[in-house]
């Protein structure tokens, strides 16, 4: 256990792009190697991706270690399994993390049992004891009612997985500098027992969510389906997407796409309106990270109201048609067009 | 098709209470449940099941009150189910949990070849999602997470396609069989369960297996011994601190609200 040093990130990419959680991932494993005083690396898997080890270094890695190899061209568990858990016996990390995405999950699982040691699941808060070397992952536990903090005291890694949109992405340095060490591997295309035969992407409405610049959601407190109007005519008229709380989903005023929150999409725009949303954790922990949030709500303790930056006490239906009607007037003084292409 | 499907029982989360002077979980608050991922696994078998022909074997880790899940999965479509159940199981976490039920799928497959594994995305309680690629890689069978649909199966050259979703749409994988699925619950509609599947359901008696039964286990990868993590501090989720709260009339709140708003003009994008 002594020998294991460092701090890993899996560095996940898709069609030639690192994924947003892998760069964030690097935001949080930095400060986590400043405090250890060890290097932070990160893991970079796939084919033709040595062009990415600099976007890698930009970010905060000290190394890169990467395999390149047609075998890896997409991810498949028992492929990048093989090349991660020889990677990580050769130059034992002591922090070992990966996004919460579908295949950083899946790999994660993989990895830590052919390592046997321990992986906390869907971590949102990181922290380490740098006496006892100890990695503290907190994460949401019963559906979200409770925290608790996971501890692997006795193996190595310690490995998690993290949320995507929950930690802080550094500011891309092009002067940094880094080391890129390239492993061999030995992978052969006829030992793999599964073939991706065909990706299909679907752009949908989530897709718009996610990439949202402002979102106006509704809650329960628009009455009914007809209430709810008033949340698309807002949003229409000032170029927004809409989303809502999972109870409006389940009451059919939204397809299930466009639920905010831990079971559905989580969100970061610049600009939240949360309207008739009692702000239960499930949903706050979806939208929490919005740059600006606007809270409308009649109920003053409303635990909405605690993560607003404005939270405006009082009825929608009195205050959401005068704000129409104020940001049209805003909108023609400015040009006339609101755009966020 | 010999398909096994690992269940779950979970506490219901929708009404779970959390004590707050300790927290932790207050048990008795919430009825214990089939977990819901795994139920729709327990359908997708049956579903594939009436395709192939074959046998539906649930495979479950708890105590023994977990045999409820297992009646229920009869309810559901399953033929016969295996409890493990012994004190020397508890406090697993999912590198133990997923070590149990491998040497309990080594048992059941020494009695018929084992083909198919399924599991839930991930159980409602634990919330990880880890135990199943777990099960996966410790009987060396390729694990496909997140599965929406079967799209085909073919038994006699042992090779199935499935869809798998993926942050942005869906992939095709191809994989050999015996491999290990995860399943979302759009893979399927679950309806009322046909009247026969509940009698049967009724008198049925799952099987009981306690470690003696399982042949050779290392009993240091078993429970809270065979458990690399562990549950630190449990504490009630962070509130952030609010910010401006805006009382008053509608047309003073909005009056206040668009003064603020322009001091953040520029995260609205005006085309001049
Ligand atoms: C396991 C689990 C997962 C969950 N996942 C999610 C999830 O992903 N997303 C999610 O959103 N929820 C989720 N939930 C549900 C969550 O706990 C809440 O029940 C839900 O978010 C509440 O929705 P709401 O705010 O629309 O409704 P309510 O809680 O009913 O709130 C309505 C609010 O509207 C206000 N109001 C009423 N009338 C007016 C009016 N005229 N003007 C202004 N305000 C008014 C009320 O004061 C109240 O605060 C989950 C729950 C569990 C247990
Ligand atoms: C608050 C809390 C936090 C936890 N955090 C972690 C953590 O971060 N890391 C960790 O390793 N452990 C953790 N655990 C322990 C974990 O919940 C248990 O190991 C549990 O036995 C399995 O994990 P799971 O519930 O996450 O199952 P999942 O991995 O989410 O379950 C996926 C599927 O595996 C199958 N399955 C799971 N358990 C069983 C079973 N007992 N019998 C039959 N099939 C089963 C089912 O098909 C299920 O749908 C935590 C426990 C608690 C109470």
């Amino acid at each position: 256990m002594e020998e294991n040093r460092g701090i890993w990130v899996f560095i996940e990419v898709t069609d030639g792009k690192v994924e947003g959680v892998s760069l964030e991932l690097l935001g949080a494993g930095r400060k986590l190697a400043d405090k250890l005083e060890v290097p932070l690396a990160g893991v970079l898997l796939g084919h033709d991706v040595r062009k990415i080890s600099a976007k890698v270094i930009e970010y905060g890695a000290d190394i890169v270690y990467m395999a390149d190899h047609a075998v890896l061209e997409l991810y498949r568990t028992e492929a990048f399994m093989k090349a991660v858990v020889a990677m990580a016996e050769k130059y034992k990390p002591e922090i070992f993390l990966y996004g919460a995405t579908p295949n950083g999950k899946d790999l994660a699982s993989a990895v830590a049992t052919d390592l046997s040691t321990g992986l906390t699941a869907d971590t949102t808060m990181l922290d380490v004891d740098p006496e006892k070397r100890l990695l503290e992952a907190s994460r949401p536990a019963f559906g979200g009612n409770i925290m608790a903090t996971i501890l692997c005291k006795k193996h190595r890694p310690q490995m998690a997985t993290v949320r995507p949109k929950v930690m802080k992405a550094l500011e891309p340095d092009a002067s940094r500098k880094g080391e890129v060490i390239e492993e061999e591997i030995h992978l052969e295309e006829s030992e793999m027992r599964t073939k991706v035969l065909q990706i299909v992407k679907e752009t949908t409405k989530t897709a718009n969510l996610a990439e949202a610049h402002v979102i106006v959601a509704g809650g329960k407190g628009m009455g009914d389906k007809n209430g709810f109007m008033l949340i698309h005519e807002l949003a229409k008229t000032i170029g927004a997407t809409v989303g809502g709380t999972r109870d409006v989903v389940e009451a059919g005023w939204l397809p299930h796409d466009q639920q905010i929150g831990q079971t559905g999409e989580t969100v970061t725009p610049k600009i939240y309106f949360a309207i008739g949303i009692s702000g239960a954790i499930q949903h706050v922990v979806g939208m929490k990270n919005s740059e600006l949030i606007i809270a409308i709500n009649k109920d003053p303790d409303a635990p909405i109201f605690d993560v607003a930056t404005y939270g405006l006490v009082g009825d929608a239906f009195e205050i959401v048609p005068q704000l129409i009607e104020k940001f049209k007037e805003l909108i023609k003084e400015k040009g006339g067009e609101i755009s966020y292409v | 098709m010999h398909i096994v499907v690992c269940v779950k029982q979970v506490p219901d989360t929708k009404i779970i209470k959390i004590n707050p002077k300790t927290n932790t979980l207050d048990r008795r608050s919430a009825p214990a449940i089939l977990n819901p991922y795994d139920a729709h696994a327990v359908q997708e078998a049956a579903r594939i099941k009436s395709r192939t022909g074959g046998t539906v074997t649930v495979l479950s880790m708890g105590p023994p009150q977990a045999v409820a899940v297992i009646k229920k999965s009869v309810e559901i479509g399953a033929d016969r189910g295996y409890l493990i159940s012994d004190r020397a199981f508890a406090g697993a976490d999912t590198l133990a949990t997923s070590y149990a039920l491998s040497k309990a799928l080594e048992k059941i497959e020494q009695e018929s070849p084992v083909d198919l594994v399924i599991c839930g995305k991930h159980a409602i309680d634990g919330d990880t999602g880890q135990v199943g690629p777990g099960i996966a890689r410790r009987i060396d069978i390729p694990p496909i997470t997140n599965v929406i649909e079967v799209s085909k199966i073919n038994s006699d050259e042992k090779k199935i396609v499935v869809k798998r979703k993926q942050l942005n749409g869906y992939e095709l994988i191809e994989s050999q069989i015996p491999c290990l699925l995860t399943v979302e619950k759009e893979i399927n509609d679950i309806g009322y369960s046909p009247m026969p599947n509940m009698i049967k359901a009724a008198r049925y008696e799952p099987v009981i297996w306690s470690v003696a039964d399982l042949g050779e286990v290392d009993r240091a990868q078993l429970g809270l011994k065979g458990s690399p993590t562990i549950v630190g501090k449990m504490f009630s989720p962070p509130r952030p601190e609010g910010g401006k709260k805006i009382e008053g009339e509608p047309t003073e709140q909005i009056k206040e609200l668009m003064k603020l708003l322009e001091e953040k003009i520029d995260l609205f994008c005006f085309k001049a």
